[in-house]
């Protein structure tokens, strides 16, 4: 085996097998950081050894010894160290009978690290950089590649976040009750984060950032099996699959924005709508007659885009329905904006204007250049041409987009023209 | 990227041997790893050739040939399709498989963008309608 061939493998096996094996760790010394550095001495002894003794046959049971035997003289060292010190946080052998547990026979250990890297006492930025890091098993430079930031700041906010967990003595365990649904909250923010993160970069940058959808997707299938009954966790994945399904086709080959309406179909990844789809029957079943949460009802409106052949043949009756039942329970001007859109695509710009003209007094959206690009088409449609080019204008404005703002001022010309555009 | 694993077959696969409970139980073990760990796509195992039929297309016509085939290395027993982050993750997966006696495939499904300029739109067009069909049939 060569050098570069050991060191794929050690990368897939790294992958496969790091979030396991900091999360087994992490049970036996109940602590995240000093897990972490274990798995990693343990990686380095692979790095050192499998290019000449090639991959083991069990590749996670040999990083765990290896990173066992370290933990059993970490506690070693700490205990001579310590001796004066008559309460030590974990005596050698109560770490020794911990550290005899296998790792599979507790199949929490993935839940606890999840929910204690996504723990509330760090801040949002802390918990997605430690996520990826604990469970995605990326590099500090590869974090720092796909968030566009210098590696120092990731590493800091790793460092920050490990000391904050030990600091404030963040227990680690799966929450029970009331609060899992909270700490859940908390997860999938943190997983549709780095998901959107990925999916708002344009082709041609970096490979890192549109990996990182890949991996927001597979976090959200670990997590969807390890809490199969939460059904935020199945919408979550159902809409993670349905827009990564539209990946292909939403960018041009200069990397223009298409349009959703605008895409052409053929390049949408059926057999990933396909099991968005089915995560989406299953976030509906699980929810039962529970009111759908906002991750599935996005999902769901996002199935109807995929259902569609053609975009005529887009149910937006439906659509402008999901909309309405997603701003109860996840009330935002940004998505009654988008159910003008839908109401005015299944029942007129008429019914539809109402809807925008009641967002006008909105002050989140007093910069938003979607509010006026919306009403200014209304009011072609219905004909008030003169209104339709005041607002064009000021989304014209308004867009920080160079292409946006051509496209803008050409449809305020066409407006002045009494053209609908 | 998306890999297709095919698992070939042999003369007891070929014999109509199903496999035994212990067998079945290592696999269910296996899969459900895949699937844990968010990878695993699909995954079918596949009855004899005997149950199964080739078609040769030729300027003369098409004809059908019932099976079995007899060249059976050359069959397909089983497939996964597996989403994951490089080849040798798959191969790192694969090893893990409870098999002993059993030759496997991997192979990188092909998208869109493989196809080059020989996908035109008018093609990519007709492909589309024709798996909406097959998915509307299968009623998804």
């Amino acid at each position: 085996m060569t050098v570069t061939e050991a060191h794929r493998s050690i990368d897939a096996v790294w992958r496969i097998e790091s979030a396991k094996l900091i999360a087994a760790l992490a049970r036996m010394v109940r602590d995240v950081g000093l897990a972490e550095e274990l798995a990693q001495d343990a990686l380095v002894a692979a790095l050192e050894q499998w290019p000449s003794s090639g991959v083991p046959s069990n590749p996670g049971a040999w990083l765990m010894t290896i990173a066992k035997r370290r933990a059993i003289d970490h506690f070693r060292h700490r205990k001579m160290a310590q001796r004066k010190h008559e309460e030590l946080g974990l005596d050698l052998e109560t770490t020794q009978d911990a550290i005899e547990v296998e790792p599979d026979e507790v199949p929490d250990d993935l839940l606890r690290l999840i929910f204690t890297a996504c723990h509330p006492v760090l801040s949002t930025e802390a918990r997605v950089a430690l996520t990826l890091r604990l469970l995605g098993g990326l590099t500090t430079d590869e974090i720092a590649r796909a968030f566009l930031v210098p590696e120092t700041t990731v590493a800091q906010r790793i460092v920050r976040a490990k000391r904050t967990l030990a600091r404030k003595k963040v227990p680690y365990e799966v929450p029970v009750g009331a609060e899992l649904a909270e700490r859940l909250g908390s997860v999938l923010e943190v997983v549709y984060l780095v998901f959107n993160e990925g999916y708002s970069a344009t082709a041609g940058d970096d490979w890192m950032r549109p990996a990182l959808c890949a991996d927001a997707i597979r976090l959200g299938r670990i997590l969807a099996g390890l809490a199969p009954r939460e059904p935020e966790v199945s919408g979550l994945v159902a809409l993670m699959e349905l827009q990564a399904s539209r990946a292909r086709a939403r960018v041009t080959a200069d990397g223009e924005p298409i349009l959703l309406l605008d895409q052409n179909r053929a390049k949408w990844d059926r057999l990933l709508i396909g099991h968005g789809l089915a995560a989406l029957a299953r976030a509906e079943t699980l929810a039962g007659e529970a009111r759908r949460g906002p991750y599935t009802l996005q999902a769901a409106i996002a199935a109807c885009h995929a259902r569609a052949g053609a975009p005529e043949d887009t149910d937006w009756a439906r659509i402008a329905a999901l909309y309405g039942e997603l701003a109860d329970v996840m009330p935002s001007p940004v998505v009654e904006l988008n159910r003008a859109v839908a109401v005015s695509m299944a029942r007129g710009p008429e019914a539809a204007l109402p809807l925008v003209d009641a967002l006008a007094a909105e002050p989140t959206l007093a910069r938003y250049h979607l509010l006026p690009t919306v009403r200014g088409d209304l009011l072609a449609k219905v004909g008030r041409f003169e209104e339709a080019k005041a607002e064009f204008a000021r989304a014209a404005e308004l867009t920080r987009n160079a292409r946006e703002r051509e496209v803008l001022i050409a449809r305020a010309k066409q407006a002045s023209t009494g053209n609908a555009g | 990227m998306k890999f297709m694993v095919l698992v070939k077959a042999d003369e007891t696969t070929e014999g109509g041997a199903m496999p035994t409970e212990q067998e079945l139980t290592e696999m269910g073990k296996f899969n459900e790893e895949l699937v844990k760990a968010g990878v695993m796509l699909a995954g079918e195992g596949l009855l004899p050739s005997s149950k199964g039929a080739r078609l040769r297309y030729s300027d003369q016509g098409t004809t059908v040939l019932d099976g079995p085939f007899t060249e059976t290395k050359e069959l397909i027993a089983g497939f996964w399709i597996l989403e994951v982050s490089s080849r040798a993750e798959v191969i790192e997966w694969m090893k893990r498989a409870p098999f002993r006696d059993t030759t496997i495939e991997i192979r990188q499904v092909a998208s869109e963008d493989d196809f080059g300029d020989a996908m035109t739109p008018e093609l990519r067009e007709r492909e589309e309608r024709m798996r909406r069909q097959v998915e509307e049939r299968h009623g998804s």
